[in-house]
């Protein structure tokens, strides 16, 4: 288990610096005064220029700048937002808030596409079955700002069962219409595997055996099939989690939730570019961290896993 | 007294896209207390089907659709759930094929052990089911079952992970248990332990045993009493030597015509003499429409052996090795002698077995001989030239004369490729011949391998694994190679398709001059079909001579072993 | 001929024998061909063809298709003339669709986006098929050191979301929007996970008996990879590729949304449900409109992609 630890955080090391040396090179490796372009059409704050100067050294080498960059960013400093604020202090901020939406989207996300995929995976064909199928064809095709819109028309606005945007007010009365509508964004592929899981592992020999040796549905379905399903749908859950953090982006942005996803919405709105660049790295950290928590998760789940050398 | 189980006129359908399939038509039988009672079938026969029936747990789409499953009186095809739940385990044992897949592999052994004893009021407490738990496995004779009691299936052997769900099987002291194909995943040798300790357990708690097979062999020395199952329907059924010695169905009397193990049983009884045919008088002429007597045809071979054989090796094997390194992760590495040093030479026209069980580095062998991987150290010498020294082009003209038949029917074809294309494939790679003149010899070769001519248009899906082994071997003969590797080539096909590819490949090396290395786990089969036989073990060869010689006086222990192995020995020797 | 002793059941005789009549033991494996031919395409299109998913989705693809290549057979008012007279006014005679809030003709301005979707998707679609399937080829079949750094690499883009590279990527670029840089932006991060699957048909397909029966014949290596190893593992590419179209096609919408896709002066959906967003709580028909034709577009391929993946995944061709 140990190992399989280590192994995991090594690879990751390749794939963190992969990362953000494309992003670095993405932003800086174009013609021109780099800090300059940053900034776009608009007229640079001459203080905030001389600091992003002092910040990105652009008088060095690139492989100097990114090594810079990198250091940096694994000592959790982000540099500065366009306003000159520290991306950290923005972080500090932000990043209960969202933490907090996702807690509730990804929970949601959860229970309802274990309890569709279960029950639809056990008896295939079924109402349930065809209701979580277009159920959930329809959600993969809602680009994540049209589900935002349709559930603050008809859900805010014309019900008024919640309110159309949160604001400052972050209770969990306030961010459960954004919690919602970004589960339900990402609840379609975890719905559809965990359907096909169930199927696949209710018809394995185990499971029969199970059946063979005296023990009831009751006690098949959970200890058994569905125990044995929650694998490929964490493995997936890692996978997805990339759109997870697009749906959040997009959703505080409409919902106006004061999150992380929310400063970035806002700053690729408004061209505010040093800090896109600042949060779309910190997402990528978040992506990768997600991801090494989901291996292990999986290790738990997988004997196999865990106990391979 | 009612009888354990009666099954009565039982009919069961399986639901397709096309109505209802029937799977079983009206099969009805008996089994008394403490009885032991194997039902024999090929695929399709209905014989698991039948198992599966019994218990009430037919796989999707599967349903009881008339008949009785009497079990102590108590009709289960119409039993609730509930009532069904109290048979299965406590009453009825099962215990399933393959050891693989059957044991849920998130849950530790020593868990599902103790699910089971519970679920079956074996105890009450943890610490009690515990115990009962690894009494459970004692009994089964799992070793260490204590300390193991944690541990996953994964870090179990076949045999072990069997052992454990015949414990499970037994655990609550059943009267019935149904064994279906207990042990045909494993090694031969590892499959006669499971069986004997099997064997005694049933017999020491008076349990009745239903054993599925496919192995008439295996089934009569199991058993007191055989069923034979043919498409759905009991063809044959009664003691199990009365059907062995005096077979009455024609269907039956090719099953044990056709067995492997019986017919190098037969062999083995008939000694210098003629070997006795199966059936007699007008029977024995349902029989030769077919040629299927595996121990004539073997008879027939050796009549014919010294016009086959010409001066000379075709193969020979010096001292090879084959060394891997298996990745231990990270930058370490151990190395693996899959193959230790083994030589041996193959005279022309003549057949050599490989045999070994998994793990014994014999598949290795035929890659390497095929050019599939590279030896280590060792030379092979193929018609008289080193193979080693060859160099691109005259490397490529080598492997015209030696091709190679797989065992998976079912991934030895291009399933895109038609038929024809297959058969020709071989002959566009070495630009051999024109358009036109391929097309005949794909043709010509349907009909050696007698497939109608049709088929060159024709997907490999379409047809059954015996019909693809058989456009697996036109096409390894497309090149006429006077080497063929067989490796596994007949292990994967029931007993009749099996003996019929057997005896094509016998009237090909007769015909064609073939030069066989024959490579299979089953030693049964080599009885019938080789010349010679290398006994491999780990990646040694233990034992190597003419194949009357290792039969009759095996030298090795491990070939002994293996010799016992093979079902069927107290049947048909006296 | 009858046995005597069986009085037809087993469960009586002592050696029951059943009757050889109706039970006449036809000849060994022989051959029984359906009158069709059968492979994995053939079997395919059978199966597609029984299934309305595949004809409805089919038919939407087509027609969307026609409306992107001729817009002017549907509409003839110019999507770029608008009256700001006519902010978000409802529908009237020749302008079955209402107005947008710049005053433009909402049902002209749908048709013509049509075109720009379709281009993204499909030039985002060959990108990521083109790479996936050379990456992911390469890596499942040679293995070892070819696979590791292909692996890694396609780690690395997989790890950036890929709408947020295109965000960055598109910042970046902000003087060249245009339909074929933001589906490079697109593409050049969405390609990993059409290798990914490449790579696991690849593996599988690749230890299969006919591969090593190929090799035994001396046909060289790249040769098995292009005859054998390819054409078997291509069809859940195929499906994989129809759902990035309709990701592709979100995705467009998506960075046009965020004023990061494509400009105004090219016709997009993502960019006229961003301007009816202000309006959303009084006139919420001109966000509507754009978006159903968005949501109907992307569940055809989706769609589309499901029939598929019904008919050629060989996961789901072994359950029946």
């Amino acid at each position: 288990m140990l190992y399989y630890l280590v192994r995991r955080i090594l690879q990751a090391i390749p794939v963190l610096i992969g990362t953000t040396f494309l992003i670095y090179f993405m932003v800086f490796a174009m013609p021109g005064n780099p800090i300059l372009g940053l900034f776009g059409d608009r007229a640079p704050n001459p203080a905030l220029l001389e600091r992003l100067e002092e910040q990105y050294q652009f008088n060095q080498p690139f492989i100097v700048q990114y090594l810079n960059y990198l250091g940096n960013v694994l000592q959790g400093n982000f540099g500065l937002s366009f306003s000159g604020q520290s991306v950290n202090e923005i972080l500090a901020r932000t990043f209960p808030v969202t933490l907090q939406l996702a807690a509730i989207a990804i929970v949601i996300e959860i229970v309802v596409a274990l309890a569709l995929g279960l029950i639809s995976g056990l008896r295939p064909g079924g109402i349930v079955d065809y209701f979580s199928l277009g159920f959930s064809l329809l959600l993969i095709s809602m680009p994540i700002f049209v589900l935002c819109f349709i559930a603050q028309f008809f859900f805010a606005v014309q019900l008024g069962w919640f309110s159309p945007t949160v604001g400052a007010n972050t209770s969990i009365g306030n961010m459960l219409l954004p919690g919602i509508v970004l589960a339900l964004f990402v609840i379609a592929t975890p719905i559809r595997l965990a359907r096909t899981s169930v199927m696949e592992t209710s018809r394995s020999d185990f499971v029969r055996t199970a059946y063979s040796k005296g023990l009831s549905r009751r006690r098949v379905v959970p200890v058994h099939i569905l125990r044995n399903s929650l694998i490929p749908v964490t493995t997936q859950f890692g996978s997805d989690f990339g759109l997870l953090i697009v749906g959040a982006t997009v959703t505080e942005g409409i919902f106006n939730v004061p999150g992380v996803g929310n400063t970035l919405y806002q700053a690729i709105i408004r061209g505010e570019r040093p800090t896109v660049v600042s949060f779309v790295t910190v997402m990528v950290l978040i992506y990768l961290i997600v991801n090494i928590v989901i291996d292990l998760l999986y290790a738990a789940l997988d004997p196999r896993i865990r106990y391979a050398k | 007294m009612t009888r354990l189980l009666e099954v009565v006129d039982l009919e069961v359908g399986f639901r397709t896209g096309n109505g209802v399939v029937k799977a079983l038509n009206g099969v009805s039988f008996t089994i008394d207390r403490g009885e032991s009672v194997a039902i024999v079938g090929e695929s399709g026969s209905g014989k698991s089907t039948t198992a599966a029936a019994i218990i009430n747990l037919l796989p999707g789409g599967g349903e009881i659709l008339g008949g009785k499953v009497l079990f102590e009186g108590k009709d289960l095809a119409k039993a609730s759930t509930a009532e069904l739940e109290e048979v299965r385990g406590k009453r009825i044992g099962f215990v399933p094929q393959d050891p693989m897949s059957n044991l849920d592999p998130v849950w530790s052994v020593g868990f599902q052990v103790r699910e089971t004893v519970r679920a079956n009021g074996l105890a009450t407490d943890r610490a009690g089911a515990k115990a009962k738990s690894i009494e459970v496995l004692q009994q089964a004779g799992l070793p260490g079952a204590e300390q193991r009691f944690h541990q996953y299936p994964h870090q179990f052997s076949g045999g072990m992970r069997q052992r454990v769900l015949i414990g499970m099987g037994l655990a609550a002291n059943p009267s019935l248990l149904i064994a279906d194909e207990p042990t045909s995943a494993l090694d031969v040798t590892v499959q006669r332990r499971i069986l004997d300790h099997l064997d005694s357990l049933t017999e020491n708690s008076g349990t009745a045993l239903m054993f599925i097979t496919h192995d008439l062999g295996l089934a009569a020395e199991r058993a007191s009493k055989l069923i034979v199952m043919y498409k759905g329907r009991i063809v044959e059924a009664g003691p199990s030597l009365e059907i062995l010695r005096n077979p009455r169905h024609p269907y039956t009397q090719r099953l044990i015509a056709a067995a492997p193990s019986l017919a190098s049983r037969r062999i083995q009884a008939s000694g210098a003499g003629e070997v006795a045919p199966v059936a007699s008088g007008e029977q024995q002429a349902a029989l030769e429409v077919e040629q299927l007597d595996l121990a004539s045809a073997a008879e027939h071979r050796l009549q014919h052996e010294d016009a086959r054989r010409e001066a000379g090796d075709a193969i020979v094997v010096d001292e090879l090795t084959k060394v891997f390194k298996i990745r231990q992760g990270g930058f370490r590495s151990t190395e693996f002698t899959a193959v230790d040093k083994v030589s041996f030479s193959i005279p022309k026209g003549t057949t050599t077995a490989l045999v070994g069980e998994s793990g014994s580095g014999k598949s290795t062998v035929a890659k390497l001989l095929l050019g599939l991987e590279t030896p280590t150290s060792g030379a092979i010498t193929i018609d008289g030239r080193r193979t080693d020294a060859l160099t691109g082009r005259a490397r490529f003209e080598l492997r015209r004369r030696m091709q190679p038949v797989f065992q998976d029917p079912y991934g030895s074809l291009d399933p895109l490729m038609s038929i024809g294309s297959i058969i020709a494939e071989p002959l566009t790679v070495h630009g051999v011949g024109d358009r036109a003149s391929r097309r005949q010899r794909v043709l010509e070769l349907l009909d050696q391998v007698a497939l109608p001519r049709v088929l060159a248009g024709r997907y490999p899906n379409e047809l059954s694994g015996g019909q693809r082994q058989r456009i697996a071997i036109a096409r390894a003969l497309a090149l006429k190679p006077e080497i063929v590797v067989l490796d596994e080539a007949v292990s994967a096909l029931d007993v009749l398709v099996q003996a019929q590819i057997l005896s094509l490949l016998a009237e090909l090396q007769e015909e064609l001059g073939l030069t066989y290395l024959f490579i299979t786990h089953d030693l049964a089969v080599v009885r019938v079909i080789a010349d010679n036989v290398c006994v491999m073990q780990k990646g040694r060869i233990v034992e190597q001579a003419a194949t009357d010689e290792v039969f009759d006086n095996p030298r090795e222990q491990y070939t002994r072993d293996l010799l016992e192995a093979i079902p069927g020995a107290s049947l048909l020797a006296s | 001929m009858r046995s005597d002793l069986s009085t037809g059941r087993a469960s009586d005789a002592p050696h029951y024998v059943s009757d050889f009549a109706d039970e006449a033991v036809v000849q060994i494996d022989s051959v029984k061909l359906d009158e069709r031919r059968s492979n994995l395409w053939i079997d395919a299109w059978r199966d597609l063809r029984r299934r309305p998913v595949f004809w409805v989705s089919g038919v939407l693809i087509l027609f969307i298709t026609v409306v992107a290549l001729f817009p002017g057979l549907f509409t003839s008012v110019d999507p770029r003339f608008c009256d700001i007279a006519k902010s978000n006014a409802g529908p009237e005679a020749g302008h079955v669709l209402g107005y947008t809030r710049q005053g433009c003709d909402v049902y002209a301005r749908i048709v013509t986006g049509t075109g720009t979707s379709l281009s993204v998707g499909l030039i985002v679609v060959l990108l990521t098929s083109v790479l996936g399937i050379l990456f992911g080829s390469l890596a499942g079949y040679y293995g070892g050191v070819v696979d590791a750094v292909l692996s890694r690499a396609g780690d690395i883009f997989f790890s950036i979301p890929y709408i947020l590279a295109a965000v960055v990527i598109m910042s970046v670029l902000s003087a060249h929007r245009n339909i074929f840089v933001i589906s490079l932006a697109i593409g050049l991060f969405a390609w990993p996970s059409t290798a990914r699957v490449m790579r696991a048909e690849v593996m599988r397909v690749k230890n299969a008996d006919f591969v090593m029966a190929s090799i035994a014949l001396g046909l060289s290596r790249f040769r098995i990879l292009l005859r054998h190893v390819l054409p078997n593992a291509i069809a859940p590419v195929i499906v994989i590729s129809t759902i990035s179209l309709a990701a592709a096609i979100t995705a467009e919408a998506t960075l046009s949304f965020l004023g990061v896709g494509l400009p105004n002066s090219i016709m997009s959906w993502g960019n006229d449900i961003s301007q009816a967003q202000a309006t959303l709580r009084t006139e919420p028909m001109p966000l509507i409109w754009p978006s159903l034709a968005l949501i109907v577009t992307v569940l055809s391929f989706i769609l589309m992609g499901e029939a598929l993946r019904n008919a050629l995944d060989p996961r789901a061709r072994a359950r029946r």
